[in-house]
């Protein structure tokens, strides 16, 4: 402070925020061995669970396995991608320019604000680009061209007459089975596409369409979830949102469980039905936090462990010192420059 | 313990002509916050009696652990946990040292909280460190999108739509698994490193809190609180 | 020298084996993990033996 600023403002003390600083009796006391019987504990317990338990590492689901396991899941979920109605097709940024797709509160919705930013064409990045890399299948090739050259009304009858036949579509002896229907091209698109897809051959086409490198698995990733074959085995191992299943893992491990209030909030009222649930748990838990860095500075708050007493048990000793009259004798500490030379800081 | 060097005595002369040297200007603003014996004090005072006061060295010798071990598994790198039992029991280290971490920090914010630690100009001391938290929920959550896993895969398409509703989708992609790993063992890391490194030093710089005045005792002293000339620092 | 290894390997590969179905519990609204339900009941726990349990101080009453 410079000779400047000399003014003496003076305000009350308030025992929740100010506190008078130690000028009592100082006791031996070694960080260092404290810390190094710190790092010894703390190894040895880390070594004893992983010892006792291990960790799991589940092996994860790509389109090759989806489509195996449950491939009438995947054609359904890819007819929903050509004709635009699934999740990510209809999921606005930063995906796609979807309008009124993007969670709001009064009307401002951040995610419109910043907009597409990773850029997804289900038709294109899902079925079409990936299918055009059979050039070697003539009839596949014939399809697409159909299916590109004609009106978006004529596309539309046919994904719509295909969807309703897929809906009772049967997979036996390595062969999809939709019932016959008008739905031109787009039969054959899809027939390809699962086969490409149980073939393990999808996965690399949506992953290296653009370089031989990749550590990006946005489209992949957004395909799979799409589906109802995740979700199901995620559900299962109590992982979903309506689960509390952010604090969860795997099998019996424990999970992030310092997220119990973020995955609380999605259970409760108005946000556990509410459209815009995410930015409002995501808005409330940022206040939230910000409310418990300021603290110190909250009035109400901030007298809770002056009220709550807990800490007359945590100082326990220093009272009885107190009460029988050794602590507070006014001693110097050791070395006058180990403690703050004011004797009351706010 | 004492160890020798060749280093002329002399170095830090402290003359005259010096005084507006940045170098000298630096260390003297550093010696003069933290002189050796307040940043390695071998006395505290008497009321420093407690269990709970350990809680945050053992947050801290956690964390030493998460990081040795996450330099481990970047050694052989992010396949290698997958394909070796050695790697595994690695993976494992890694992640049961982040729940003990955890463990030991939530002890550890619980106990400063009643015990009321930000009085007396150590705000900023709560305040890092409840930094220091979010910033290891963060790193914790990167983690788990590192892992190339069927948890990865859950945790990164649920929490996408958190994330892009907030706007920050458009930046931080969570089912980019290569943007994932970089944050989750450079720049996460590091800040994690520097925020606790501040955290620490502003412990030492404020001294440990004292306790409440004794029930007994009023509480709204008739001292007043003097800001500006009586305290040292600039914190109001 | 096979044993040895075979039994490294078995403790690299955990004593238990928390794979498998996991545990859950119900309470209202209220799911959780039974491995979290541990978790923070050991936290509740820790945090009060560390406040309860007395901690002896070094170099008795004076200097
Ligand atoms: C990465 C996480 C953290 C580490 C490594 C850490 C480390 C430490 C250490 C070593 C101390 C001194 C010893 C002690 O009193 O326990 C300390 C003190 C303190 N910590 Fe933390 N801490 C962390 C997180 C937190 C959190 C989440 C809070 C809660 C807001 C917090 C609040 C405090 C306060 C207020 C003090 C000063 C105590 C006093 O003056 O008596 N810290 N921390």
């Amino acid at each position: 402070m410079s000779a400047a600023t000399h003014t003496k403002k003076v305000r009350r003390f308030n025992p929740d925020r100010d506190v008078k600083e130690w000028h009592g009796k100082y006791l031996p006391y070694d960080l260092v061995k404290e810390g190094i019987i710190a790092v010894v504990v703390v190894s040895l317990l880390t070594v004893g669970l992983t010892v006792l338990f291990g960790s799991p590492d589940d092996t994860p689901v790509t389109v090759k396995s989806w489509s195996t396991a449950n491939p009438v899941d995947f054609v359904q979920t890819a007819i929903t991608e050509l004709d635009g109605s699934s999740g990510t097709a209809s999921y606005g940024p930063p995906y796609n320019a979807t309008a009124g797709a993007s969670p709001s509160i009064l009307g401002v919705s951040p995610a419109s604000f910043f907009g597409v930013h990773h850029p997804i064409d289900t038709a294109n990045d899902f079925v079409i680009a990936p299918l055009k890399t059979l050039p070697s299948d003539p009839k596949v090739q014939a399809a697409i061209s159909e299916y590109n050259a004609a009106t978006p009304q004529q596309q539309a009858a046919w994904t719509t007459a295909y969807e309703k036949a897929v809906a009772n579509a049967t997979y036996t002896n390595g062969t999809l089975k939709v019932p016959a229907g008008d739905y031109g091209p787009v039969g054959t698109m899809m027939a390809s596409l699962a086969s490409m897809a149980r073939s393990g051959a999808l996965d690399g086409a949506l992953m290296s369409s653009r370089q031989f490198y990749g550590t990006d698995y946005t489209k992949p990733l957004m395909l799979i979830a799409d589906g109802t074959y995740l979700a199901d085995l995620g559900h299962a191992q109590h992982l979903s949102g309506d689960q509390w299943g952010m604090m969860n893992e795997t099998g019996n491990y424990p999970g992030q469980a310092w997220l119990w209030l973020y995955t609380m909030w999605y259970q409760v009222p108005p946000f556990k039905t509410s459209a815009n649930a995410d930015l409002q748990v995501w808005g409330l838990m940022m206040v939230l936090t910000l409310l418990l860095a300021l603290v110190p500075f909250i009035p109400g708050l901030r007298s809770i462990p002056r009220w709550t007493r807990l800490y007359r048990l945590i100082w326990r000793q220093h009272y009885r010192d107190l009460a029988a009259g050794s602590a507070s004798s006014g001693r110097s500490p050791p070395t006058a420059s180990s403690v703050p030379p004011a004797s009351v800081s706010t | 313990m004492t160890i020798d060097t060749d280093l002329p005595s002399n170095v830090a002369a402290d003359r005259p002509e010096d005084a507006d040297q940045l170098t000298a200007k630096l260390r003297h603003a550093a010696v003069a916050a933290l002189p050796p014996e307040r940043l390695m004090p071998d006395r505290q005072p008497a009321y420093v009696a407690s269990w709970i006061y350990v809680f945050g060295i053992l947050t801290m010798s956690a964390l030493a652990v998460v990081i040795l071990t996450g330099i481990v598994l970047s050694i052989f790198g992010p396949l290698w946990w997958h394909v070796s039992s050695t790697g595994h029991f690695v993976n494992s280290l890694h992640l049961w040292s982040v729940e003990l971490m955890f463990f030991a920090m939530v002890i550890h914010l619980w106990g400063k909280f009643f015990m009321a630690a930000w009085r007396g100009r150590r705000r900023a001391t709560w305040i890092t460190g409840i930094v220091a938290f979010v910033l290891s929920v963060g790193t914790a959550f990167t983690g788990y999108l590192s892992q190339q896993n069927f948890d990865s895969q859950w945790i990164s398409t649920q929490a996408k739509d958190g994330i892009n509703s907030t706007g920050a989708g458009a930046v931080f992609n969570v089912l980019n698994f290569g943007q994932m790993l970089m944050w989750h063992i450079v720049l996460l890391p590091l800040i994690v490193g520097v925020i606790v490194a501040i955290h620490v030093l502003m412990v030492r710089l404020r001294g440990v809190v004292p306790p409440f005045a004794p029930p007994g005792e009023p509480v709204t002293s008739t001292e007043p609180v003097t800001i500006g000339a009586a305290t040292e620092g600039d914190e109001s | 020298m096979q044993t040895l290894s075979t039994a490294l390997i078995q403790v690299l590969g955990s004593v238990f084996n928390l794979t498998g179905p996991g545990h859950y519990i119900n309470w209202g609204f209220i799911q959780l993990s039974v491995a979290n339900l541990i978790v923070i009941i050991l936290m509740v726990i820790v945090f009060f033996a560390a406040i309860l349990i007395p901690f002896r101080r070094h170099g008795g009453d004076d200097r």
